[in-house]
């Protein structure tokens, strides 16, 4: 019964679509659209970004919240990031899965998941975007953040899992709505009332990123991509951002409404094939120029800290390298605390091992590979558009391998396009939270998500950006602000594990049991 | 201790066959004889959010219709026979688990049916019979 009604629904989304096709058809709809939408996204994005004044620089001080966080989790947890590398790798690669739980999510399936979710346009469009505002020193900083970042991770992953929901059906759902409200509940009766506001906060903000970074972003940067691979302003393309936005809206819809998760399953197996060809690009273009890596790497750590014709000095720099860092591996903004939540295990703390790896993979190595091919291409520069995102990093590729836009062009569309199903389901998760679960909350989310798709390819990028970021970092107030209230929890199962772990009392099977 | 035969089975035709032949030989040296099905799993794969969200449900549940539809009938019929049997089902890479289950019923043979796979399909994806003649240390008997 329940997929006769996806059906209708779905039937009703399309109607939708074709009803409002009339209106696209006159000229210039995509202007339309950006004027329409533009006001409101910068009102919001300025409200976010409400930033002071450091060294010349506007310093955005949600930015400031989320690295003094990441800090503090790094000390507070004793380098956890560097201390559990090793433990987190164990994990993943299975010596500790119990054969008797076969068939449950694994360490890997959840890091697998969490990750199609933040790989993408950020590590490709924002690298570029980083390095052209903030120059080489730039991916300093961001390698930085993103070690620092593992941190945030750590206790959000930790904590997804510990105050998760398993339902009677056998369904588990977790996430920072459930550990604000249940765990500051847990944490004192006079916490219950701010731990309800904060999951509330965070799920409103949840649902916004869902339709900002999740999806007008991807949609938005991927359609550039297109045009661009498909002769740019010549391109039939051009000005048909809303034709791109119905077939990747229809595409999505298929899969959210129409329940269709046999194109889900065939993205979550490409789009880890098309990571793996992005970075051996990456890697061959940086072998191929071999002699260049010492000045490039010269470029970015001198660069980091003497910033020359950067607007902002090296607090310029610095802040470019780390809101891209953020805006890519989203440590501290709660997300892949869902995702993680899913995993099989009795200890929560070891899922927080494993989401170490998100943003060291994430930003530590794709990030850094993206950023040294546009260095040593000599492909950045300061005068380049910083509106041209992906557009830069296409380029670095092509002087190097010139049919490599159009491959570029495949994997950021099947990024933008898993990015999207993860941050529907992501954003969903957050609506139902908020509004309860039923067919119809169900139904109107999904369309409404539907609908950004188009808006987010009709509009122009600065808007975008702006309220992409707006909205994601958002999620980062009442996240990283409940978190701060949970750390003793974290630092409990931190170390009644690590204490089992140091004494050898944690079973091994299968081959690591043997090699020890 | 009396002998210990295992028997892996799906549901397709060979593996019937396999498994009247492993409940024959049982028969007459009066062996115990476990009844594996191996439910085709990774832990390496990757998955959707909606799909991990739901795994632990669906595992329940393909565990159910193994024992319903394979494991549960195949058993009792042994049991009726006067044969000792025991039903066993997990979740794995099939030759793999075949093998971990009989290291650890102490199993003294495996056997099993052909997939009936064509010769390029288990060259490009290799045989669940192929990689368990190579992996196993006990003999493997592979039912035609």
């Amino acid at each position: 019964m329940p997929r006769k009604i996806m059906g209708r629904c779905f039937a009703f989304a399309m109607i939708l679509l074709s009803v409002s096709l009339p209106v696209f058809a006159n000229d210039g709809v995509d202007a339309r659209i950006n004027e329409a939408v533009k006001p409101f996204a910068d009102a919001v994005a300025g409200f976010i970004f409400s930033s002071f004044p450091l060294g010349g620089v506007q310093i955005p001080f949600v930015l400031v919240w989320l690295i003094f966080a990441a800090t503090l989790f790094t000390l507070y947890f004793r380098f956890i990031n560097i201390r559990a590398f090793k433990h987190g790798f164990q994990l993943v690669r299975g010596d500790y899965n119990d054969p008797m739980s076969a068939g449950e999510v694994t360490h890997f399936q959840a890091l697998a998941t969490a990750l199609s979710g933040t790989v993408g346009l950020g590590n490709i469009a924002g690298v570029a975007v980083a390095v052209s505002l903030g120059g080489p020193g730039a991916t300093f900083w961001m390698i930085l953040a993103g070690l620092l970042g593992m941190s945030s991770k750590f206790v959000e992953c930790t904590l997804g899992v510990k105050y998760r929901n398993e339902y009677t059906d056998g369904t588990v759902s977790g996430g920072p709505m459930y550990y604000l409200s249940k765990g500051l509940a847990e944490r004192s009766p006079a916490l219950k009332t701010l731990g309800k506001v904060l999951a509330v906060l965070f799920a409103v903000f949840c649902v916004g990123g869902s339709f900002g970074g999740g999806n007008m972003f991807q949609a938005n940067q991927s359609f550039m991509q297109l045009v661009s691979v498909t002769g740019g302003e010549a391109s039939w393309l051009a000005d048909k951002g809303w034709l791109f936005g119905i077939v990747i809206a229809v595409l999505v819809g298929l899969v959210v409404i129409g329940g269709i998760q046999g194109i889900a399953r065939v993205t979550s197996k490409i789009v880890p094939l098309m990571a793996v060809i992005y970075v051996s690009a990456g890697l061959v273009i940086i072998f191929m120029n071999l002699a260049e890596v010492p000045a490039a790497l010269t470029a970015i750590v001198s660069g980091a800290f003497s910033a020359q014709g950067i607007s902002g000095g090296v607090i310029g720099v610095l802040f470019q390298g780390f809101k891209r860092a953020a805006f890519s591996n989203e440590a501290g903004i709660g997300s892949a605390a869902i995702a993680h939540s899913a995993v099989k295990t009795n200890r929560p703390v070891t899922e927080g091992f494993v989401a170490l790896y998100e943003p060291f993979i994430d930003t530590v190595v794709v990030c850094t590979i993206t950023a040294l091919v546009i260095i040593i291409t000599g492909t950045w520069n300061p005068s380049v558009d910083p509106s041209q995102g992906v557009a830069l990093t296409s380029a670095a590729f092509e002087s190097s391998i010139s049919w490599f836009p159009w491959v570029l062009t495949v994997a950021v569309v099947l990024f933008a396009f898993s990015t999207m199903i993860s941050w529907s389901y992501y954003g969903l998760k957050a609506w139902t939270y908020l509004f309860g679960e039923s067919m119809i909350t169900d139904a109107v989310y999904k369309l409404l998500f539907l609908f950004f798709i188009v808006v987010g390819s009709s509009m122009q990028l600065g808007s975008v950006i702006d309220f992409s970021d707006a909205m994601i970092f958002a999620m980062a107030f009442p996240n990283i602000l409940g978190i701060y209230f949970l750390l003793p929890v974290v630092r409990k199962e931190l170390d009644d594990y690590w204490a089992d772990y140091k004494a050898g009392n944690l079973r091994k099977f299968g081959k690591a049991a043997n090699r020890d | 201790m009396s002998k210990v035969l295992l028997v892996g089975v799906d549901c397709s035709n060979c593996s019937n066959r396999a498994f009247e032949y492993a409940a024959d030989r049982a028969e007459m040296s009066k062996a115990q004889l476990i009844v594996v099905h191996v439910i085709d799993w990774s832990p390496f794969s990757f998955n959707t959010p909606q799909e991990n969200e739901e795994r632990h449900r669906r595992r329940e549940d393909e565990l159910q219709r193994a024992h319903k539809e394979i494991i549960d009938p195949m058993v009792d019929d042994l049991r009726e026979k006067g044969v000792f049997a025991r039903g066993v089902i997990r979740h794995g890479h099939p030759a793999e688990t075949l093998n971990e289950v009989a290291k650890e019923f102490g199993a003294t043979n495996i056997i099993i049916g052909k997939t009936g796979s064509s010769r390029i399909k288990s060259q490009l994806f290799g045989s669940v019979a192929n990689t368990l003649v190579q992996i196993s240390k006990i003999p493997v008997t592979v039912v035609p």
